[in-house]
């Protein structure tokens, strides 16, 4: 994972490198998600076994699938508020449209995963060109689905789509050996993970991640920015319509399916590692955020928690998650590594660190303290590591 | 700093973007008084202004704290809560007697300092992205009104109910206080140290570390007076229901709305830019949208596409404007040339490129 990890010959070294990734702010939601797994089978022993996990996997796939759409907004610079929206219209559309026509089934599906990258482009092409905030595009786009979706419906659950179609949340491939039951959701969930994770891989997931950690340097060197951008908002439109059918099957038709998913989604991401303000983070760490998210849940659920009280406990868990990130981050940006203090106040840095630290773009090559401020000449955002950028 | 220039120049970049909003605003009334006429009625008849300023007063409270924590390029997402839950703070200690009013009000505001102290030190000590840092405590504070408070609860007196209830003339009482501590924050920004940095900070906060300010002091400042304007929002509608209420903040949506308002008054998403008559203008564009919808008996659902699309749109209409013309803060408050010339290379560029992004 590390350029550290593969460099180590000795197999303790590698342990020890391992170590160092788990407990860095990359590898912690792992961390999290196995400690959270651990304590839940602990409670509840049945849930270790393969046929329950499975199930456990099938319940957070749309979420994690959001999340996934939302990472690649996210580590490009901007917010996406509209996916709760998408999934709640694209739910909704499937319900009313496909009805118990089965045949309608694979026209609607196009209609959709079109209408999706049709509210993606429309919510890129205004934050590129009309230059408004994407905090404020779509938080209006938000505003403006919801309510029409709530106006085609009245308010009130209607339509059921055909069994086919229901078929591909709640359904799967069965007669497996092992985990009884191989759900849909799961299968589409590795294909959406690998997909993301050839595509950050690849040059145009790598320009997305340029462009959030500076707009000037991927403008100077050659990036269309807008079309990135607006790719990265139809990606998360895609990946909410996707949640959507597979919501469509496993939670049924309501006008509420999906409310809250922008910031379970933004919650997610950012609990992965990913630096809200763009340009840091990887993509299967925002999965596993909503991994270890949805296991935060089952466990409270377990723990006998009462309902009223799992916000508070989110709550709690989102700051320390994110808190611990942020200052290991920072401690590790000075060239100290982490076994240095985190907390240090940022009013009196030492004397000796200040010509490193004081310009961000010192702060950003990460490396030895030696190198002073390698790529002064070229433009920084100047802005510390956690800062909302909110979108330009 | 010499006193005069500086602070003419600013005067006269302040007068700018609240120049933009006040022509929206025209705007949006110039065809909003249209609309309603056409349906034959009187958009400025005093029984509609009433109306659309006692609409106002809540999200301007709510607004006009969000605008200081924008301004220092913070968010805060959890003031729906802070307002339930003062309002239920107030309505409980009161118990129909006037004699609690003042306990009631202190321990209401200062809880919500309490929470707005809270929130400014996790975003400042623990280096927790606002957003982040708000939406957990935001959480938080829901989980404890779920488990407290199973519906509405408490009694407010007569006496504080009159705040809601009346009115100078077309002008009710709520919006006059309201307006009042927009102008104290007005001249809190303007004329204090504290204000001064908040700017600075929101403007690029390693620059204002580099000049010599101690940068969480006024963030934190910014969230307390945010969560304490939040805890007056949910005290007038504490007054004007006559009971405290968990759903208050949940039924308006005032966390995302006031963010919007905010951005709407022409203050920057990004800090360091923006004013309260700005967020004030904001708050009455939404108002006046809201009133026609109303008068027009607009369906429920189609008024939240409207006001979806009226934001996006004014926000589009002036936003890539606002943003070229005017000149970074800093610019102002020092001659141009003088860092490009005289600081290390490390500094300038890092100016022109905040300036290029926005």
């Amino acid at each position: 994972m590390t350029a550290a990890t593969e460099l180590r010959p000795s197999v303790g070294q590698r342990l020890a490198g391992l170590a160092r990734t788990l407990i860095s702010p990359r590898g912690a939601v792992f961390l999290l998600l196995v400690v959270l797994l651990v304590a839940i089978a602990a409670l509840n022993p049945s849930f270790a076994e393969p046929s329950q996990f499975i199930r456990f996997i099938q319940r957070v796939a749309p979420v994690a699938i959001v999340a996934i759409g939302q990472y690649f907004v996210i580590v490009g610079g901007e917010f996406d508020l509209s996916m709760g929206s998408v999934v709640t219209a694209q739910v909704v559309i499937a319900g009313n449209l496909i009805g118990q026509d089965e045949a309608k089934a694979l026209p609607v599906l196009a209609l959709m995963l079109g209408f999706g990258a049709l509210i993606g482009l429309v919510n890129g092409l205004i934050v590129s060109f009309l230059k408004v905030p994407s905090f404020i595009v779509t938080l209006g786009m938000m505003l403006a689905l919801l309510g029409a979706v709530l106006y085609w419906t009245g308010g009130a659950a209607t339509g059921n789509p055909a069994d086919g179609f229901r078929e591909i949340g709640r359904g799967g491939i069965r007669g497996i050996p092992v985990i009884d039951i191989l759900p849909w959701s799961v299968v589409i969930l590795v294909v959406v993970l690998a997909l993301a994770v050839w595509f950050a891989k690849r040059p145009f997931g790598r320009t997305i991640i340029a462009l959030g950690d500076n707009p000037t340097t991927a403008r100077f060197s050659g990036t269309r920015s807008w079309w990135v951008k607006t790719s990265t908002f139809m990606i998360s439109s895609l990946s909410a319509t996707v949640a959507g059918v597979l919501l469509v099957g496993y939670a049924g038709v309501h006008p509420s399916v999906g409310r809250g998913y922008e910031f379970t989604a933004i919650t997610a991401v950012v609990l992965g590692g990913v630096v809200l303000g763009g340009g840091r983070g990887w993509v299967v760490a925002a999965a596993a955020g909503a991994f270890a998210l949805e296991a935060l849940f089952t466990l409270l659920n377990f723990a006998g928690v009462p309902s009223t009280y799992r916000d508070a406990v989110q709550g709690a868990i989102i700051i320390l998650a994110v808190a611990y990130s942020a200052t290991t981050f920072r401690a590790r940006r000075r060239g100290r590594a982490l076994e240095a203090p985190a907390g240090q106040s940022p009013g009196t840095p030492p004397p000796q660190a200040a010509p490193e630290t004081s310009p961000a773009s010192g702060a950003k090559t990460d490396d030895s303290p030696e190198t002073p401020a390698t790529p002064a000449p070229i433009p920084s955002t100047q802005r510390a590591d956690n800062e909302t950028k909110g979108g330009s | 700093m010499s006193a005069a220039t500086p602070a003419a120049r600013r005067r006269r970049g302040r007068l700018d973007s609240s120049l933009i909003v006040g022509i929206a605003l025209v705007v949006v009334i110039a065809i909003g008084a249209i609309l309603v006429a056409t349906v034959g009625r009187n958009f400025f008849s005093p029984g509609n202004i009433r109306d659309i300023l006692t609409g106002m007063s809540v999200l301007g409270f709510v607004a006009i704290g969000q605008t200081l924590v924008v301004l220092c390029a913070s968010l805060d997402l959890s003031v729906l809560y802070v307002i339930s839950l003062s309002s239920l703070i107030a309505a409980d200690l009161m118990a129909g007697n006037p004699a609690n009013i003042p306990l009631a009000l202190a321990a209401s505001l200062g809880v919500a300092a309490l929470i707005g102290l809270a929130n400014g030190l996790i975003v400042t000590k623990l280096k927790v992205n606002g957003f982040i840092a708000t939406l957990g405590t935001g959480l938080i504070i829901k989980g404890f009104l779920d488990s407290n408070y199973k519906g509405t609860s408490g009694d407010v007196p007569m006496e504080f109910r009159l705040i809601g209830a009346t009115g100078l003339g077309p002008v009710p009482v709520s919006t006059i206080l309201m307006l009042a501590v927009a102008e104290l924050v007005w001249l809190f920004l303007g004329r204090t140290r504290t204000g001064h940095h908040i700017y600075a900070v929101g403007g690029n906060e390693q620059v204002a570390r580099l000049s010599g300010i101690r940068t969480a002091r006024p963030v934190i400042a910014a969230h307390v007076l945010c969560s304490m304007s939040a805890a007056l929002a949910g005290l007038l509608l504490a007054s004007r229901s006559g009971v405290g209420n968990p759903t208050f903040g949940a039924q308006g949506g005032y966390d995302l709305l006031s963010i919007a308002a905010v951005v709407l008054g022409g203050t920057l998403l990004l800090g360091g830019r923006g004013s309260v008559w700005g967020t004030i203008g904001g708050v009455a564009i939404f108002a006046v949208v809201d009133n026609v919808m109303s008068v027009m008996q607009v369906n429920p659902f189609l008024k939240d596409v409207v006001r979806g699309i009226v934001i996006v749109a004014a926000v589009a209409v002036y936003a890539s404007r606002s943003v070229e013309r005017r000149r970074p803060r800093f610019d102002a408050g020092g001659a141009p040339p003088a860092p490009a010339a005289a600081s290390p290379a490390a500094v300038d560029p890092a100016a022109t490129t905040e300036g290029a992004a926005r």
